[in-house]
Order: C-alpha cells, then structure tokens, then sequence
C-alpha cells in the first residue's frame, strides 16, 4: 500500500526532475525513520516467531529414533504424519470439537449480546461484566476449577442430582468427557466473543431501528434480520477466533488430564501428541512435523474458511 | 489476522523457544542451599527429595573437595522434561540428577548418564542389595547409584476390616474373598482401588503374576525383547477386571484430589502400597479421625511360594554434561551414604533406604511407626520385601510403553470395552511396532 502511494508522485510525468528527486529522497528519510518504529517488533517477530518456524521446520526434515542416529529423511516425516492414525485421530477429534463448539460458543455470545444492546439499565452492566469475566481468569485456572466442579467427590453434582434422588453422571469418564471440555471452553470464551460481537452492535446507527420499527418490525425481527447482518463480518471474525482456537485445544484437556486421564489420552488432540512426542516420548523431529502439520491445517482452514465467507466478512 | 494465523502454529514456536533459548542457564550459579566452602569444586545437583536441604547441607560440613550445589528442578516427569531438552540442546544439564530407577534405561540410551564403573560404583556396590543393584546397572554398565525404593507391602484400616469380620488377606483369592464380604456387608466403601492410570503400580503387580515384560541390556542398545503379552499379566489383569466388574473395587484415577481423600477417608479399606506410601497417606488431608492403620505383607498368588515386589525408588545418576564427572560421582556415591543423612531422610521424609549399612541395622529394623500405632513395619513388612525383591528390567521407551499400558487398561476395567487379554494381545503389537519404528532389533 505505502509503496504504491509513495511510487505515485515519481511516475506522474512532466515534472522537475530536481523537485521530484527532492521530494523524493524527502519520503525516503521518513520511510527508513518508520522501519526504527518497526524495528522493535521485527527483532522480536524474527527472535521468536520465524526463526523458531524455520527451525522447527528444519529438525522436521531429519529423524531421529531411539536406537538408531539422525538422519535426513526429506518429507518423510510428513508422509508419516498425515498416515498417523493417531493425528490423524486426534485431527478428528478436534473437527468434532469445532461442529459442535463453535455455534455453543456463537449462540451464547450473540444472545447475551443482543440482550444486552436491548437493556438500558445498570442490570446490563453488571451482567456484561459477569459474562466477561470467565474470560478474565486465566486458561489453566479456570480449568483447574473446573476439575473441582466435576470432581465427583468435591463438586456440587452429586448433592444438587441427590435432591431429586438421582445418581451424579461421572463427568470425568470417557463418555462424558467431550461435553465436559465443551462446556469449559464455552465458559471460558463466551464472554469474549460478546463483547467483540456487542461493540460491533453499538457501532450500528440506532437510525436504522427507528426506521426498522417505523416499518413495523418487531424486538425480534429487529435483532435477527437487522441486527446479525449488521454485524456479519464480527460474527465471522468469532467463528475464526474460535475455529483456530478449537484446532489448536490443549490447555483444557491437558489440565483435565491430572484427574482423567484414562479418559484423556496423551494424543487426545494433535497439540497435545505434538507435546507428548517431544517431552515424553523424546521424538522432537517427529514432534516437529506433527506441530508444522497441524499449523499447516489450521492456516488452511482459517484461510479456507475467510474465503467461503469473503462477502461477510469483507476482506473481499 | 496474520499474525493470529502465524500463531496457529504456536506449538512449534514454543517446542524450539524450550529447545533453544530457555535451557541454557546455568544451574551452578543458583544454588537453593548455601556453600560452606566456595574454594572446593561445585557439583551442580538436581533432586525433589523432601527435607533434602539438610542432606545437602550434612554433605557440604563434611566435605572440603567437593560441594553440592542444589536446584529442585520439579517432581519426576516435570525434571524429566527439563533434562531431557538439555540432552536435546547440549547444554543446561546438572552434573548430578535424581531419577527413578524406571526411566534410567530411557536416558542412557540418549548417551545422557556417564557409566559410573569408571568412577568407582564398584567401590560401593556391595552396600546395595542384588535387587537394587540390577535397577541400576546392565551389565557391566552402572548408570546410577541407588537411593531409595519402593518395596511393596499392604496397607490395611484395621478398624474396618474387624468392622465386618475379614481376616487380613494373605493371598489374592482371599482378598477377593474378602472384597466380596465387604460388599455383602453393605459397607459403604469398597476393599481396595485398582486404578487404570496406577502404571508402575500396575507393572509390579503384573511382575508378581511373573510378567517379564522387556529383555533389554544397556550395552546392546539396538535389541530389544518384548513379552507383555504373557499369562501371568493377563491372569492378574482378568483378576482386578472382574473384581471391577462386580463393584468389588473401585478404579478411581490415583493421584487426583478425589484419590487422595478416599485413600484417607475409609473409603478403601485396604492401600496395596510401596514403603514410601504411609509418608504418602500422612501428607494428606481428610483423614478419618477413627483411623487404625496396620501394614502387612502383599497379598500373594501362592503362599508357599511368595514373590516380592517393588513400586518405584529413585537413584542419582551423573549426566554426560557433568563438568567433572569424578567429583559428581563422590556426590551420587556419598550423599546419601551416612547414617546421618539416612535418618533424616528416613525420620523426615518416609524414605525407604537402599544402602545397606542402614537398611540392616537394629536401628532401622526395630524402628516404631506411630501412624500405624507403633508397629514396627520395616520388620514385619518392608524389609522382607526389600530382600526378596529381584530387580527389573525397564524398556528406553518406558513413558510410551506406560501409556499405552494405561490406555489398555483403562479399556479393560474402566470402559469394559475389552478383555485383559486381548487388551494386552494389543499392547504387544502397538509396543511391538513403535519398538521397530524406532529402529530397535525385536528379540
């Protein structure tokens, strides 16, 4: 973008050759004072971002196994990865995760937002701060919490299910796990995403509800065939938020893995393998691949995903 | 967006920070404990032992050549991840690390401990008994110097069982027996916990059956022999599967919040544990106030021919990254080579020692319990144990060999979604195959 509006002045004909070298070498000195501004940025971007890709992207190009030395094996390793049943497995799991995790997460946040925008009291206020704060507490923590609610000894399940004289479902067994991880996140992220979604609401003109109710809509026409196309691309900057996040789940299960882990194993999802393989296992190259692959579905997904929605979301 | 999107790939990111830059400090330089003589030569050590500070500080008084430098680097798989990144990066290992006899194989293949028969472990090796000496050594390799261990005994609430009239059981059928009475009894605990995740817990009991599961020596590095498929593993995995099966055990998790307070709580009334587990039990909280906790021998398949087994212990092995291997060797052979140091780490930390000087003598056989109501248990129980315990064998993959161990079982006796048999038939294969892929020659 700069670089085009800077070419602009240069190319336009029928100049002064010295006003346009002078102008010229002008824009230059300011450019190279913008890279000092950037510069910062750039160092730590380099230090902890690319060369930590490159590197990872090298050590996944050799093996290395236990009993025999390293040696480069070229794409190998990701011919392996992508016939890993359990990547691959995982890779499902985490798809799982997203069909059904995303719209909770949506639905919550959008509701709470809508209802909110409706509300004019000191009531919206606190519930806005009620809602948020979930997403205050850190990650661990929350989860950690959460092992205590499902505990089946020390959460509340068992004595609020033996009021109706009824059995607590064990929300740690294999079974239940899923739901409980759905619910976690829920929890945790829901907050966020209605203050994305709620700042996006305020910023609608209220014009545009007058006109609506002149016209004889309803709240609740309103709120869904004016509101939510309003607001589409915030919508789908949540779904990408979320899809990322959801490809990339680790810290929830990990944390619920001290007290379930035979419902959680180490390669429940490819983060998770990715870790195993390289602190447990001692494979780092094939931990390497597994993590560059993963990054790899998740750019394609998120990429894929903003294409199919480039009319909303107005990257077009 | 972008740089969301860059950071998708976080995990490899953060995997090649820990590679890199993280593990390159210097643990010498930070010591938890003080130097009493800064002129001797500094042996950087890693441990988690409790009340290890005055053990530490015993050593230093003592010696004018050589001084510890101690770091709590975390508990077991929390030291491990560090040390094996150091391995991985070359540098930011102690000279001196605590680790489980288990894991030994896993890290001197990864050329990370310096063979101690250079550096006179044979000095030592008769104050260790056969059994703790084989968890260290391969042949004639010592990759570690032995400290404590886990001989394993049964922890019973003698309050419970005269309760409802068990007898304390003597062998597994009596103790099935003896769940079924409780159950019978309407009691609202159960006899005993088998848990899926219970691992090296589950290895031994599996081991007293007569499993053998690996045929693995230091010095052949490339071979390796696999047997986890066996009958004596499959008839102890059928034996807690169908006590799960008909409710006679619970099989909780272990080591969770909810483990801990049943343990304590009389919900199990009998704790099939090492030597180390009434340090254990003591620590918790939650305990019930009528509590009589007696310790007996572990239960056995045949009487008339009892086989001892052993849960754990830990060992201190020098790193290939020691500065100065000979002075890291005085430290692994020494530090826990007095009496003084083993009665604190025994009278403070519950340790079970492996140094025979101690493990012997009247003082530790004749030493009273008060949590278990002044029963003298090194005698009646764990010393036994400890001398008929024969040593085993561990796999250099032993956490992958562990969780999927875990992963069986816990489809065995949590989900019922296999028999013990088949189970462990699955185990073979999947340990069979990763053993290949990781070059290893199948035996």
């Amino acid at each position: 973008m700069t670089t085009q509006a800077v070419d602009a002045p240069a190319s336009a004909p029928q100049r002064p050759a010295g006003g346009q070298r002078r102008r010229r070498s002008g824009i230059e000195r300011r450019q190279n004072v913008g890279w000092l501004f950037i510069a910062p940025f750039l160092v730590v971007f380099a230090a902890f971002l690319v060369f930590p890709l490159v590197y990872a992207f090298g050590m996944s190009l050799f093996s290395s196994t236990l009993a025999t030395g390293t040696k480069f094996v070229g794409i190998d390793n990701y011919l392996k990865a992508f016939t890993d049943p359990l990547f691959l497995g995982g890779m499902g799991r985490v798809l799982l995760y997203a069909i059904v995790m995303i719209p909770a997460q949506l639905i919550v946040a959008g509701v709470a937002a809508l209802l909110l925008d409706t509300l004019a009291t000191w009531l919206s206020k606190a519930s806005r701060l009620l809602i948020f704060a979930p997403y205050a507490i850190p990650v661990v923590i929350g989860a950690l919490m959460w092992s205590f609610l499902y505990s089946p000894r020390f959460g509340p399940a068992s004595t609020i299910f033996d009021l109706f004289g009824l059995d607590a479902p064990n929300f740690l067994s294999s079974d239940n796990i899923f739901f409980s991880l759905v619910n976690i996140v829920t929890w945790q992220w829901s907050g966020y995403y209605m203050i994305v979604i709620y700042a996006a609401l305020r910023a609608i003109d209220p014009a545009i509800y007058e006109a609506a109710r002149i016209d004889g809509a309803s709240g609740f026409q309103i709120a869904t065939r004016v509101k939510v196309p309003m607001i589409s691309s915030s919508m789908i900057m949540v779904i990408t938020f979320a899809l990322i996040g959801t490809l990339q789940f680790f810290t929830e299960p990990t944390v619920l893995r001290s007290v379930a882990s035979g419902a959680l194993p180490a390669d429940y999802t490819p983060n998770m393998y990715a870790f195993a393989l390289a602190f447990s296992y001692s494979q780092f190259n094939y931990a390497a691949t597994i993590a560059f692959s993963l990054g790899i579905l998740v750019f394609l997904g998120s990429f894929g995903f903003l294409f199919l929605t480039r009319k909303q979301n107005g990257l077009k | 967006m972008k740089s969301k999107l860059l950071a998708a790939s976080g995990v490899v990111a953060v995997a090649a920070a820990a590679l890199t830059g993280c593990s390159a400090g210097d643990a010498a330089e930070s010591c938890t404990n003080e130097i009493v003589n800064p002129d001797a030569t500094q042996v950087s050590v890693w441990a988690w032992y409790p009340a290890f500070e005055e053990v530490v500080d015993l050593f230093n008084q003592n010696h004018d050549d050589v001084q510890i430098c101690w770091t709590n680097a975390g508990q077991g798989n929390d030291e491990y991840t560090k040390f094996s990144t150091a391995i991985e990066s070359g540098s930011g290992a102690p000279d001196v690390i605590m680790l489980e006899a288990e894991v030994l194989s896993s890290f001197s293949i990864r050329d990370a401990l310096v063979d101690l028969s250079e550096y006179g472990a044979a000095e030592v090796k008769d104050d260790y008994t056969e059994g703790a000496w084989k968890d260290v050594s391969s042949g004639d390799a010592v990759y570690a110097i032995p400290v404590d261990g886990g001989p394993m005994g049964m922890l019973y609430r003698k309050d419970i069982l005269d309760q409802y009239g068990i007898p304390v059981p003597t062998t597994w059928d009596e103790f099935a027996a003896a769940a079924k009475t409780l159950k019978d009894a309407g009691a609202p605990g159960v006899l005993a916990d088998f848990p899926p995740n219970g691992r090296a817990y589950t290895q031994a009991l599996f081991a007293q059956a007569g499993s053998v599961p690996f045929d693995y020596d230091n010095a052949k590095p490339g071979e390796i022999g696999i047997d986890v498929a066996d009958q004596g593993s499959k008839d102890a995995l059928s034996f807690w599967a169908d006590l799960a099966d008909q409710g006679l055990v619970a099989v909780d998790e272990a080591f969770t919040a909810d483990y801990n307070t049943m343990l304590v709580d009389g919900t199990y009334a009998i704790y099939v544990a090492a030597a180390w587990g009434p340090g254990y039990l003591q620590g918790l909280e939650g305990t019930d106030e009528n509590a009589v906790w007696q310790a007996a021998p572990v239960p056995q398949w045949d009487a008339s021919n009892p086989v001892q087994i052993n849960w754990g212990g830990s060992t201190f092995a020098v790193t290939s990254q020691a500065k100065d291997p000979e002075a890291a060797a005085v430290v692994a052979k020494e530090v826990f080579g007095t009496e003084e140091a083993w009665k604190i780490g025994i009278e403070q930390a519950a340790l079970f020692p492996l140094w025979k000087p101690i493990l012997e003598s009247d003082y530790f056989r004749d030493l009273e319990y008060p949590f278990f109501g002044g029963q003298q248990i090194n005698k009646d129980v764990f010393l036994d144990a400890a001398a008929g315990y024969a040593g085993f064998t561990f796999s250099p993959f032993q956490n992958y060999a562990y969780d999927q161990l875990q992963q069986e079982v816990t489809a065995v006796v949590v989900d019922g979604s296999k028999d013990a048999s088949t189970a462990l038939d699955d185990l073979q294969a999947t340990l069979e195959t990763y053993a290949t892929e990781q070059g290893f020659e199948l035996k």
